[in-house]
């Protein structure tokens, strides 16, 4: 005879509306036991703000499948992701509010993975937008803001002396406004390049790497403003709008064929940003660039580097603008460069952090997670080990050289491919 | 309560400063302009009363650059009610005695119950608008203020003195305030809602009569002069230590 069955008296079964056994209230509604809650068991109105806004809409497609949290750079190193946000948002947390509204750096693994195309490129930005008009928005963030407003790049640097970094470039650099003729080709240097003690380094290596070659370019010098795009992700589409329409301006004054750029940011501000407000140019980066220049740069490199370098796939050159093979190409050219990639590498690279705004958000984000994505990153070189880790963001370099310190890999090299490359010109006569 | 603030544009110190070619001013030329950072200050302070006493702010400048518009957008960005220029044929290095005398007959219009400014500004750093603009209207003046808090016929402030000390003054109104510091930091004024403003505000502007004459002129403006230079010392930790004793010791600070 089956045991149990025999055993159960259901005349012997009481149901009471409350109960307390042991001083505990166990009283609750037994038969919900077994039903899911459903949606509208919550009130929806925090996830309705959000998606009731132009650019917030997806957040609300999200099914919960998590695929999401599996390669959100942010969740390794703290409890992110989108679909950890749209669960709060659900349940009554003001993501407005919230300090997780800051910690997106738009870097779109998620976007790549998602079956539903939650897209937090738009959400967080629309988003931010409202936090920043009610005037809450993080202090370090809040004086990028307010430094590009006033000097038209985020250091706080004076306009001015944009272009005085050409005078360390140790080649002439042509400044349109002075060569008064039509160029090939725009080079929009950008903010970090042109006043960052490290980014000019990476901005003469390019100057002294264009002139061995003999590209026929021009730079805007103090024409030239920060392209905002950046501003914009972090929530200051005014700010970036206002950037926007100087740079137009100065882009259209002089006559060029192609515009090469420094960093991804700004690569993809022009390329899909600025086509909105009626700019629509050929904008190349300069890791293409110098690919279709390989045949003639790849016979001056001729002094081996004899290192083991691994590649950082920027977030806007890899997965925004879909650019993997042209940053690796030119490092193999490099003679005595052994080329090693990381397990997060390509469409599945780990960010840096500085995306979307996290460049003025470190002491923020630090704050809210348990070490920086920066440090993540310098980590995993070292596990790998390089003894170089090649970048080609300008955003990177401080980035990665501060992590390498603070996580004491002091070894660690940080180098922008422009850095290695006229390395390896030096051998020339 | 009506509150009104006094602002100006000062030359952006993140720029080089350059000398005229007569060698007693700027070169205003090759300047760019910021608003005070003291008149940031007075001016968050100013909201900081309204939202807790209610009333309205008038934000009030003398429209010396030609560029006077885009700070007084930007202090309606940030809560400002009503902004006001003064306009006419002015010096752009207008001390601060006709500034004063221009603002005064500009504000005494709005029948104010408190006016704010900055207690000092980067161009002169002489602090004179605020007392002198105190003296104008007939109202009492307290400086270097960190707190302004709203009471019923007057106002509470904080004011700084010298080796960390405070004091709390109660002032009846009308007063004017110079401020040093505003109790929270200045908000952030999103750049999407000063452009939304600079299409829609009006700014009120007001002729200034004649140009003020001032009673003290500048003779000769230069740039700091190099009195020495530092003597670097390298060597062993000893040889250096030996050096430094010497030296402390033939200046008198160290007896050996």
């Amino acid at each position: 005879m089956a045991v149990g069955l025999d055993k159960v008296k259901p005349e012997a079964i009481t149901e009471e509306r409350q109960l307390i056994v042991d001083g505990m209230d166990i009283s609750g509604h037994w038969n919900r036991m077994f039903e899911q809650r459903v949606i509208w068991d919550y009130d929806t109105s925090q996830l309705d703000r959000v998606t009731d806004l132009p650019g917030g809409e997806s957040l609300a497609w999200c099914y919960g499948c998590a695929k999401c949290t599996g390669v959100c750079p942010v969740d390794i190193v703290g409890d992110y992701s989108p679909r950890k946000i749209h669960r709060k948002t659900q349940m009554g947390i003001d993501l407005f509010e919230s300090p997780d509204l800051w910690l997106c750096t738009t870097c779109r693994n998620c976007l790549r993975v998602c079956p539903k195309e939650v897209d937090m490129i738009q959400i967080m930005p629309a988003v931010r937008e409202q936090a920043v008009l009610a005037g809450s928005v993080p202090a370090e963030l809040q004086k990028a803001f307010e430094d590009t407003a006033k000097h038209g790049n985020p250091l706080g640097q004076p306009q001015r002396k944009r272009a005085d970094w050409i005078k360390k470039a140790g080649a002439p650099v042509p400044v349109l406004k002075d060569v008064k003729r039509p160029v090939d080709l725009l080079w929009y240097v950008g903010s970090y390049p042109s006043y960052h003690p490290r980014g000019i380094d990476a901005a003469a290596a390019a100057a002294r790497i264009f002139h061995a070659l003999g590209v026929d370019y021009g730079i805007l010098g103090i024409e030239e403003k920060d392209d905002g795009d950046s501003q914009r992700l972090a929530g200051e589409k005014g700010l970036f709008e206002m950037l926007a329409e100087a740079n137009i301006a100065a882009f259209e004054k002089y006559t060029w064929n192609r515009m090469v750029v420094t960093g991804p940011h700004e690569f993809n501000a022009f390329k899909n940003e600025y086509p909105k407000l009626g700019f629509v140019r050929p904008i190349v980066h300069y890791t293409r660039l110098l690919v279709e220049y390989l045949d003639r740069l790849r016979p001056m490199l001729t002094k081996p580097l004899n290192l083991k370098v691994t590649f950082h796939d920027p977030c806007y050159l890899g997965r925004h603008n879909g650019e993997y093979d042209a940053p690796r190409q030119l490092l193999r050219a490099i003679p005595g460069v052994e080329l090693v990639e990381m397990g997060r590498c390509r469409e599945n690279g780990y960010c840096c952090g500085g995306g979307g705004g996290g460049m003025w958000l470190d002491s923020f984000t630090k704050a809210h997670t348990t070490m920086r994505l920066s440090e993540r990153r310098v980590r995993e070189a070292v596990e790998y080990g390089a003894d170089v880790l090649a970048v080609c963001c300008p955003f990177e370099v401080s980035r990665f050289e501060d992590a390498a310190k603070s996580t004491g890999h002091d070894r660690l090299i940080v180098r922008d491919i422009l850095e290695l490359l006229d390395q390896a010109l030096e051998g020339q006569p | 309560m009506i509150l009104a603030v006094a602002i100006k544009q000062v030359p952006n110190l993140t720029d080089d400063l350059e000398i005229s070619a007569d060698g007693t001013g700027l070169d205003y030329d090759a300047l760019t302009y910021v608003l005070n950072e003291f008149d940031e200050q007075a001016l968050e302070e100013a909201v900081l009363v309204k939202e807790a006493a209610g009333g309205s702010v008038t934000v009030v400048g003398i429209d010396t650059t030609g560029e006077l518009d885009g700070a007084l957008h930007t202090a309606l960005a940030k809560g400002a009610d009503r902004a006001m220029k003064v306009t006419g044929d002015f010096d752009r290095d207008l001390g601060s005695e006709g500034q004063a005398q221009l603002l005064a007959e500009a504000i005494r219009p709005l029948a104010a119950d408190l006016l704010l400014t900055g207690v000092q500004a980067a161009d002169d750093r002489d602090g004179q608008i605020g007392p002198r603009l105190a003296a104008l209207l007939g109202w009492p003046y307290v400086g270097v203020v960190t707190h302004v808090t709203p009471e019923p016929g007057c106002v509470r402030v904080h004011k700084e003195y010298a080796g960390g000390l405070l004091a709390e003054f109660v002032v009846t109104l009308p007063a004017v305030i110079g401020v040093q510091a505003s109790h929270q930091p200045p908000r952030y004024a999103p750049v999407s809602k000063i452009r939304q403003i600079a299409k829609t505000a009006q700014i009120e502007s007001v002729a200034g009569q004649g140009t003020p004459a001032s009673s003290s002129s500048v003779r000769r403006m230069f740039k700091p002069e190099a009195a020495g230079q530092a003597e670097m010392w390298a060597g062993e930790p000893e040889e250096v230590a030996g050096k430094i004793a010497t030296l402390l010791t033939a200046k008198g600070l160290l007896k050996l």
